[in-house]
């Protein structure tokens, strides 16, 4: 579309066009119709997380901390506090006898944890000088306990007091965290996830007890969620989703997600069969769907029917690195909102179906006909993109939901944008104009 | 703009310096609307028989020498008045003073007393020299002059003397303020001097006490020897002199405890007080500096200012040379008065037409706070809702000390009477006797505001007798003392009480002063605050007495006061004055006479009578504006043409040349390119627009040019960005709603390129190398009126008034869009978002009759006022929205 200002480089243009998938400028579903650059920090953005309704709190490799009204786009506070790059941030409902006030920890590089009031900006808590740096966190909200995990795993109540901690066995250290029923929590560790169980025997101290090791992964495990209460899932470097009971532990399904095709196609498609572009990024859940990041491509995954439900091998320019909702973000610095739509009805030839709704030009053809062994046609549905917010420079890190309140996007260019949906955002200055009309007692027009 | 922009374009006056052969360039083809039935009547014809090209101001003295003699113009140009006689015409002004000014020993007063006198102020004519001028008499205080007065004259000289009788308020109340200042300034100088002299005498006095006394020393027999009387009448002499400039420094700083009759002559409350309690420090001052002395340790300042011995002959009168009106004055007064003076013939340039309709301009913008940020420049801020005049004071005594002066209102727009055609004519009838009697006699007479000037020492009189008996005693005392003791302490003049007397500022200004002698500190010091500015540029505004209301009223053009005041005797005069009068000898009743049939107009007139301006004598036959355009004005922000519109960004003040050469760019761009309309659509509707060429200077002309077009740039266009050559970034894109792009071909052009494509959906881009623009599609019919490739505008300066124009109702209706509340919100509980969606949609296409592109330009206008009245962009902490939509854009080529 822009060959015209690119002259000579039209043909070599073209061909990058080629593997990309654009939707182009229309965008009538994309809400996402007014932005905020928030700006603020100084190196790379890589967590977010939502305190309330109308906060957020980022965190990045400045190892600082702001806390953002989303509403306004106001910088509320600067949480200073961490010299080194921030590895993991969470919130923490703390309990009073009276309320219930939420706080965050964070994790640094220069192995400190630190607990903030994101009310006032206080660093209430700190605990410096820990063996190593955390690299996940995990609150246990029934407990009023929370876990770090790193090179060890390290039990902390409420007052930021050391109740038990175990040493790694591993050497790569506790990736992922996740909490499961009866008091246990999984941890991730290379190819392991290992179950343990917090007990409180007569003599009242916290104790940790491994369960059990699950080692059917072939590779890193790179990603590790709760899907419903019966089940949590786990993905790997090399593709493979595996299914797990939460109570039992046993595998519900394995879903090797690039092997089939990395088997048959990888005469045709001389890089896809680099791990890296089978790796399971991220995944995410609603209970019934798990979206998984896969590479640069995007897989939907029924937990009900236990297949793929619908895909887009190549929905980014580069590696998904966040998904929640259809909604996922790049390394390529766009995030892409999709949507899963039914397929053109049976009667009608389903290849040329398929083929006619998908408008891409060239990059339909990587869509390809469905692996039938793998894949069930009829039970197939598309991941159809509905729109894309192009903003960062960067590669985008992780957003946030506000749900109708707007979309927070933080990227490695230092920024934050706000996405909002401007229809929206405009009727609610239409009512702050007339309430502040009214409080000025009138029109103002001398 | 307002109504008739191009005539008005016609109407307003150069900058001074650029060379223009014609006042008055023709009017193009298209524009030859018959202005008059009489085709030879040119209602600037008046400007064709006087001398002068433009108005200006001139300073003249009756100095005791050489008689009446001019002593400055504003400006100060020989061009500017031409071939005008400045002497002779300085000869017509002086003759007409009014001024029987006293002089000397008034009955039953032992010493010479200064006769505080009133400034008059006159209107004259001189049909022959086709000058006709407002003149304004003030004196000043010289202590070398006969009687102590020097006699000034300030005139403010035009061509057309409508101007001068319908703007005589203002201009008496700006000269006031002008004459004010020169003798606020010139007591002060004038008492300095007075304290030098006064220092020189009693230095003279000492000495020759003590030659007197070395003598009768020497020889007591020679007591009665001639050489001893003349000493001793020398020393007399003296004495009487100390007690007569005593005395004189006394009244002058009595100056301002006096009541004052001139209702212009509004001077700073603060000033007034505190000089008025300097008298009183002052004599205390010399009552206790007997005192002073003894206390020797005390600190004392050294004064800059030694006493000169006086020789018993003083030069003869014309042997010395008089004092210049700069040396009279107090520098600090004399630049502040001067400044007010060029503030003045600065803001009555240009023609009776113009001035009106950019003072109307002015007053509407102020009622339209809310929009003006869109399009409009930047209206002073400083000015009060209500229009106040502050008393000027040079020294700027704080802003809250003011007091409200009731302006002098002025209404525009002469309505017809019904017989409105009647008095015109006899009007007309009685000018062309008029101008036929007026060629060969002059006259002129003083208006009735002068008739108050004597008498007015009286009340001075009175307080000094009476209050000041014991401070003379003392002071004599002093002075007794002072003699006996060897030699007058020179230490003695500033003492570290009078310092403790003044408030902390005066220290400190004291302190910075050179000159310690003894003047009344209120007399001597400047503020510090006035160093710097004395004037302000807002001041002007400020100065301007414009009642809003009666602007948006429609009133006949009228003095309001003046005519309420004296309504019914101007009625009644109207029928008896011979209307021979009306040209050059000016009465107030004349004034009024001319004002009845000027003003065709009254104050029952319903609004709808429409904005007429009184473009000449044939007013009310060719220049009524229809009503609608005349409302659609009131409820528009108009503009002016020197709007200050700088898109060369950052502050810089842009004239109205550059202006006008932006909408000459502006005009251009819409002639040469097709797709012009699209180009301005984006502008106007948010989207940011890139022109990307190679050579910087076309693509700065262009950004200067459509700049005009951006809604809101800011005060000093921080929206635009004229020229940049990195790859931007969104942060970029939405802090400028214009952007100049370089095109690069080194691997840097690449990013940019990349970035450019990269960031598509947000911006337009306008290719001026390969003419083409990259932007959504525009159906719409709005814009067609101004963007129009087949337009028959030809010059700039049209162009931009009538974008002005259309502009101006653009941000009307996004007013109204904004400020309706059933637009926007649910007029029940049952209406959902749909609804009011739809009611305005309804309403942008129904009621406004626009496109659904044309909505667009309406609903980003709106938001751009929502926002702006929530939370103006200066004072908010968050960063600024930026709202875009996702539409396809479509190339378009020549």
């Amino acid at each position: 579309m822009l060959r015209w200002i690119l002259g000579s480089r039209e043909a070599q243009s073209a061909l990058e066009k080629s593997s990309v998938l654009c939707i182009g400028e229309e965008q009538p579903q994309n809400c996402f119709t007014e932005l905020q650059v928030l700006k603020g920090h100084f190196d790379i953005v890589r967590f977010l997380v939502q305190i309330d309704d109308f906060r957020c709190a980022s965190a990045g490799d400045d190892g600082l901390v702001l806390v953002w009204n989303t509403e306004t786009g106001e910088k509320l506070l600067e949480l200073r506090g961490h010299s080194q790059q921030i590895t993991a941030i969470t919130t923490f409902k703390c309990r009073n006898a009276l309320t219930t006030q939420t706080m965050l920890i964070t994790a640094s590089s220069d192995r400190s944890l630190s607990l903030w009031d994101p009310d006032t900006g206080n660093r209430v808590q700190t605990i410096a000088d820990l063996h190593s740096s955390v690299k996940c966190l995990l609150v246990l909200e029934r407990l009023c306990l929370w876990l770090s995990g790193g090179e060890e795993l390290c039990v902390w109540n409420q007052d930021f007091q050391l109740q038990c901690h175990q040493p790694n066995p591993s050497d790569t250290g506790i990736i992922a965290l996740i909490e499961l029923p009866k008091n246990c929590v999984a941890a991730a560790m290379d190819k392991e996830i290992v179950i343990y169980r917090l007990t409180v025997p007569a003599d009242s101290v916290l104790c940790l007890t491994e369960m059990q090791r699950l080692s059917d992964h072939r590779d890193q495990i790179r990603a590790l969620i709760n899907v419903n209460d019966n089940m949590f899932a786990s993905g790997s470097h090399v593709g493979e989703l595996i299914l797990w009971d939460a109570i039992d532990w046993n595998i519900l399904a394995y879903e090797h997600i690039l092997w089939e095709e990395s088997q048959s196609a990888s005469e045709i498609r001389m890089g896809s069969s680099k791990p890296s572009e089978m790796s399971i990024q991220h995944l995410c859940s609603n209970g019934k769907l798990i979206l998984a990041a896969v590479g640069s491509g995007l897989y939907v995954y029924s937990v009900l029917t236990k297949t793929v439900l619908a895909y887009r091998k190549v929905a980014h320019d580069s590696n998904v690195l966040h998904t929640i909702e259809l909604i996922s973000c790049s390394e390529d610095g766009s995030v892409r909102m999709w949507e899963i739509q039914d397929l053109p009805l049976a009667a009608e030839p389903a290849s040329a179906g398929f083929f006619g709704m998908l408008t891409f030009g060239r990059s339909s053809k990587h869509s390809g006909p469905p692996s039938k062994k793998v894949l069930d046609v009829s039970n197939l549905k598309m991941l159809e993109l509905i729109g894309d917010l192009i903003g960062h420079s960067g590669a985008v890190q992780m957003f946030v939901s506000f749900k109708e309140n707007g979309l927070v996007t933080c990227s490695t260019d230092h920024l934050l944008i706000l996405w909002k949906n401007g229809e929206r955002q405009s009727h609610l200055r239409s009512l702050k104009l007339f309430q502040k009309l009214e409080e000025n007692g009138g029109p103002v027009f001398s | 703009m307002i109504g008739s922009p191009d005539v008005v374009a016609f109407t307003k006056e150069d900058d001074y310096g650029q060379p223009n052969p014609e006042p008055w360039p023709p009017i193009p083809e298209e524009f030859s609307i018959p202005l008059y039935p009489l085709a030879d009547s040119n209602p600037w014809a008046k400007t064709s028989y006087a001398k002068f090209t433009k108005d200006f101001i001139l300073i003249s003295e009756f100095s005791e020498q050489v008689g009446p003699q001019p002593l400055l113009t504003i400006p100060d140009e020989p061009k500017v008045c031409g071939t005008f006689d400045l002497n002779y015409f300085s000869l017509r002004i002086m003759s007409v003073d009014y001024q029987a000014s006293f002089v000397g020993h008034p009955p039953g007063s032992g010493y010479p007393r200064l006769s505080f006198v009133e400034d008059s102020r006159v209107v004259l004519g001189d049909s022959k020299e086709g000058a006709f001028a407002y003149v304004h008499h003030l004196t000043l205080y010289d202590l070398e002059a006969r009687g102590f007065v020097r006699p000034f004259c300030m005139a403010y000289i035009s061509a057309d003397e409508r101007k001068i009788m319908l703007q005589f308020q203002e201009l008496s109340l700006r000269f006031s303020q002008a004459s004010e200042c020169l003798k606020a300034g010139n007591r002060r100088a004038f008492a300095k001097e007075l304290q030098r002299k006064l220092q020189d005498l009693e230095y003279t006095h000492s000495v020759l006490q003590r030659e007197e006394g070395l003598q009768r020393e020497a020889d007591p027999q020679t007591r009665y020897s001639a050489h001893a009387v003349e000493k001793a009448n020398e020393l007399a002499n003296v004495e009487k002199s100390i007690y007569e400039h005593r005395d004189l420094l006394k009244q002058i700083t009595s100056y301002h405890g006096r009541p004052r009759r001139d209702p212009h002559a509004a001077m700073c409350h603060k000033c007034m007080s505190c000089i008025g309690e300097e008298g009183q420090i002052l004599t205390e001052d010399e009552a206790g500096e007997g005192e002073m002395e003894e206390d020797e340790d005390g600190v004392k300042r050294r004064p800059s200012y030694t006493p000169q011995l006086i020789r018993a002959k003083s030069a003869k009168c014309f042997d010395k040379r008089l004092k210049t009106l700069q040396e009279l004055c107090d520098e600090t007064f004399y630049e502040a008065s001067m400044e007010l003076l060029k503030e003045t013939e600065r803001s009555f340039r240009g023609d009776l037409c113009y001035l009106y309709t950019r003072r109307l301009d002015r007053s509407l913008r102020r009622k339209q706070k809310v929009t003006n940020f869109l399009f409009e420049e930047e209206v002073c801020e400083d000015n009060d809702e209500e229009v106040t005049i502050r008393p000027f004071c040079p020294v700027n005594h704080s802003v809250e000390l003011y007091t409200l002066l009731k302006p002098p209102h002025i209404v525009l727009a002469p309505e017809p009477l019904e017989d409105a055609t009647e008095p015109f004519s006899e009007i007309s009838h009685t000018l062309d006797s008029e101008l036929g009697l007026g060629e060969s006699h002059l006259e002129s007479s003083p208006s009735d505001q002068t008739l108050e000037t004597q008498d007015s020492s009286e009340g001075t009189k009175c307080s000094y007798s009476s209050g000041t008996n014991m401070t003379k005693q003392q002071d004599q005392q002093h002075n007794l003392d002072s003699v006996i003791s060897e030699a007058p302490d020179p230490d003695s003049d500033v003492t570290p009480d009078h310092e403790r007397e003044s408030s902390s500022e005066d220290m400190e200004t004291t302190a910075g002063d050179d000159e310690g002698d003894h003047t009344p500190v209120s007399l001597l010091e400047p503020n510090g605050e006035c160093e710097e500015t004395p004037l302000e540029v807002c001041e002007s505004d400020l100065l301007l007495p414009i009642d809003t209301a009666c602007c948006m009223s429609q009133d006949g053009f009228l003095y309001e006061d003046l005519a309420a005041d004296t309504a019914d005797e101007s009625d009644h005069n109207s029928k008896i004055q011979p209307p021979q009068t009306l040209v050059v000898n000016q009465e107030p009743q004349a004034l009024h006479l001319l004002q009845d049939h000027y003003t065709v107009g009254s104050l029952s007139e319903s609004p709808a009578a429409g904005l007429v301006l009184p473009v000449g004598q044939h007013a009310d036959s060719v220049s009524h504006v229809s009503v609608e355009e005349g409302s659609d004005c009131t409820m528009s922000t108009s503009t002016g043409s020197d709007r200050a519109h700088s898109p060369f960004g950052y502050g810089a003040v842009v004239t109205l040349r550059q202006r006008r050469k932006a909408g000459q760019g502006a005009l251009r761009f819409v002639r040469q390119y097709p797709f012009a309309i699209q180009a301005l659509w984006c502008l106007l509707s948010g989207r940011t627009l890139v022109v990307l060429g190679e050579d910087e200077g076309r693509v700065r002309k262009l950004v200067a040019a459509l700049a005009l077009f951006v809604p809101g740039p800011g005060k000093s266009a921080e929206r635009i960005q004229a020229w940049m050559s990195c790859p931007f970034s969104l942060s970029d894109i939405y802090r400028w709603k214009l952007i100049g792009l370089q095109r690069v071909s080194s691997p840097m052009g690449s990013s940019l390129l990349y970035s450019l494509s990269r960031y598509s959906r947000y911006i337009s881009i306008l290719d001026i190398d390969q003419k083409t623009l990259r932007c959504p599609p525009y159906h719409g019919q709005l814009l067609s009126n101004i963007a129009d490739h087949r337009t028959s505008i030809r010059r700039g300066s049209s162009y931009f008034l009538h974008l002005q124009s259309v502009l101006c109702r653009l941000a009307a209706k996004a007013f109204l869009l904004t400020f309706t509340h059933h637009l926007h919100l649910p007029v029940s509980l049952e209406e959902g978002p749909e609804v009011v969606k739809g009611r305005r949609l309804c309403f942008l296409q129904e009621q406004l009759g626009l496109d659904e592109d044309d909505n667009e330009i309406l609903l980003y206008l709106s938001q751009l006022i929502t926002r702006q009245y929530l939370q103006p962009p200066s004072e908010s902490t968050a960063p600024p929205c930026f709202s875009f939509k996702y539409t396809t854009s479509d190339l378009y080529k020549i």
